[in-house]
């Protein structure tokens, strides 16, 4: 008896290592494709006319570059808030409702997140250059840039307050709390995973995006997107856009765990998911 | 009352929101029947911009490459990250969490910086095909969301199946065909729809790593200045939202009669 089970243990990890053989095709895909880019990016930002240098990551470092991320890191910012004052309420709304009518509305939420983003941004640039007279303005930008990402705040917030046991809200009630003070006391507490990862989702993509100052801001606007376009496509200097594009990768790295940390606080349960 | 005029403006913002997002897809689709060339001046309905669209080469050709590419790439990435994910699923803890880490390095880093990553790798390797390197970067992009739909539905279920299979006679390959994967399909539909609607929606990485062959965003990008055949809105839209109401109406009229289950036993809270 003992022996069989050794034999059928043997034989279950003999067969272990044969099922991990499936993962290899993806393993030399990644190399190939996600891993060596990765490190030709590292090898032309320290890298010069002479071998090894730290001059391009000191290029990048300067100010005029300097300024041009903090300009990209602030209509990030106002865009996260633009979003997060817009888009909380409209979760809260929708899991407030009956289950099948907010489950029928979310998803109508969230279609124009699969609609081509080029063209949800090309619509806007005729809608603004017909209409009004802010295209080729900032506030064109940073509406294009709310526009985007508003979706990206709502669904992670939902998917959080759906699962919001009722029983605390009527437990805050039951106490003698107003609808005001359950709303912060209990409701928004709760939700703050989810708040997180709607930050993430909105406010790192909105730092990197590229092409929606161009196409609404007309140029005039230069975010860090634009400024890498520049360096490897206008200017064909690779190690100077591969310092930059290393110095944006270490900056949303940054935020990463910025938000990771943030989330792990609020809760040890996962926070709202897109998918 | 009172629980009527919140209602009522509960309605009022959700709709105003709604609003805020079609406005300018459902604006371009309107436009697209007008007869004049310029917005919000209304010269009469007509088909003109959609016999034009025909009649445009490059937008044929860059809607051939988007739904082509999106195809090839999908369905290449489906196939391999499907068997990724059985293979790492199988594989020891730690060598597991490394891969599954690396795994995630494209859904994190900037769509840019991956874009640029690739256009060095093929100037590198003097990969000058456009529609190659298409498909190459979708295949690449696309990948770890295929692994982490299907990674999921394997966790949820058992080993015991393959094994069985295997006990049963199975090579296995043919334990991983006729069990691992019926069982996780959902998972894998999941991943390839998802694959297929972000290859098609791609314009930064399409857009570096690209080299001539332009497809639908490429080119509504290199347009804009001259301006875009309004038309495109209306066959980029229909197919998506027909798409996503289709997926997501049949998962919420099985929670609707869930509902009125619950309401007829009277589980309802």
């Amino acid at each position: 008896m003992k022996r069989s089970n050794a034999g059928k243990n043997r034989g279950l990890s003999g067969l272990r290592m044969k099922r991990s053989v499936f993962a290899y095709p993806y393993i030399v895909w990644m190399t190939a494709f996600i891993f060596s880019p990765m490190l030709l990016i590292l090898y032309y930002a320290f890298t010069g006319d002479g071998g090894f240098t730290l001059e391009g990551i000191r290029a990048a470092l300067g100010w005029d570059n300097v300024r041009v991320l903090l300009d990209s890191i602030r209509l990030a910012l106002y865009t996260t808030v633009l979003c997060l004052l817009f888009g909380y309420p409209v979760a809260y709304l929708l899991s407030r409702m009956k289950k099948s009518t907010a489950a029928l509305l979310s998803v109508f939420f969230v279609v124009p997140m699969w609609m081509n983003f080029l063209l949800r941004t090309y619509a806007w640039k005729v809608l603004l250059g017909a209409f009004t007279n802010i295209l080729y303005t900032e506030g064109a930008v940073l509406l294009g840039m709310f526009y985007n990402f508003l979706p990206f705040m709502i669904l992670p917030i939902y998917t959080t307050l759906i699962k919001l046991d009722r029983s605390y809200i009527e437990a805050a009630g039951d106490l003698g709390a107003n609808p005001a003070t359950t709303f912060l006391k209990v409701v928004l507490p709760l939700s703050m995973p989810g708040v997180v990862s709607g930050i993430t989702m909105v406010f790192i993509p909105s730092t990197t995006t590229f092409a929606i100052s161009q196409l609404l801001g007309g140029g005039k606007t230069m975010l860090y997107g634009d400024l890498i376009y520049m360096k490897f496509i206008t200017e064909q200097s690779w190690n100077a856009g591969s310092a930059l594009s290393v110095i944006l990768l270490v900056f949303v790295l940054i935020s990463m765990t910025f938000m990771k940390k943030a989330e792990r606080t609020t809760s040890e349960e996962e926070g709202g998911r897109l998918w | 009352m009172v629980k009527r005029i919140k209602k009522f403006f509960a309605g009022t913002y959700l709709g105003l929101m709604l609003a805020f997002l079609y406005a300018p897809i459902v604006i371009l689709i309107v436009y697209s029947f007008n007869g004049s060339k310029t917005l919000g001046n209304w010269t009469g309905f007509t088909f003109d911009w959609y016999v034009q669209l025909v009649k445009t080469p490059e937008i044929t050709d860059a809607l051939g490459v988007t739904l082509s590419v999106a195809a090839i790439s999908s369905v290449v990435s489906t196939v391999l990250g499907t068997y990724a994910a059985i293979g790492l699923h199988a594989m020891k803890r730690r060598a597991r969490t490394v891969y599954e880490n690396i795994s995630q390095l494209p859904m994190v880093n900037p769509d840019l910086v991956t874009g640029i990553s690739l256009m060095l790798l093929f100037l590198f390797v003097g990969l000058k095909d456009g529609y190659a390197r298409l498909v190459i970067a979708h295949i690449t992009f696309n990948l770890p969301y295929v692994i982490f739909s299907v990674l999921p539905k394997l966790r949820q279920s058992s080993d015991l199946f393959y094994e069985a299979a295997l006990d049963l006679g199975c090579t296995p390959m043919q334990a991983i065909h006729k069990v691992v994967v019926p069982d996780v399909m959902p998972g894998i539909v999941s991943g390839l729809i998802l694959a297929f609607t972000l290859s098609i929606d791609d314009f930064v990485i399409s857009f570096f790593a690209g080299n001539g062959v332009d497809n639908l965003s490429m080119y509504i990008y290199a347009s804009a200045r001259r301006g875009v055949n309004p038309a495109l809105a209306t066959i980029i839209f229909v197919p998506v939202v027909t798409l996503l109401l289709i997926v997501n109406l049949r998962s919420i009229r099985q929670e609707k009669n869930a509902e009125i289950q619950n309401r007829k036993v009277g589980l309802k809270r």
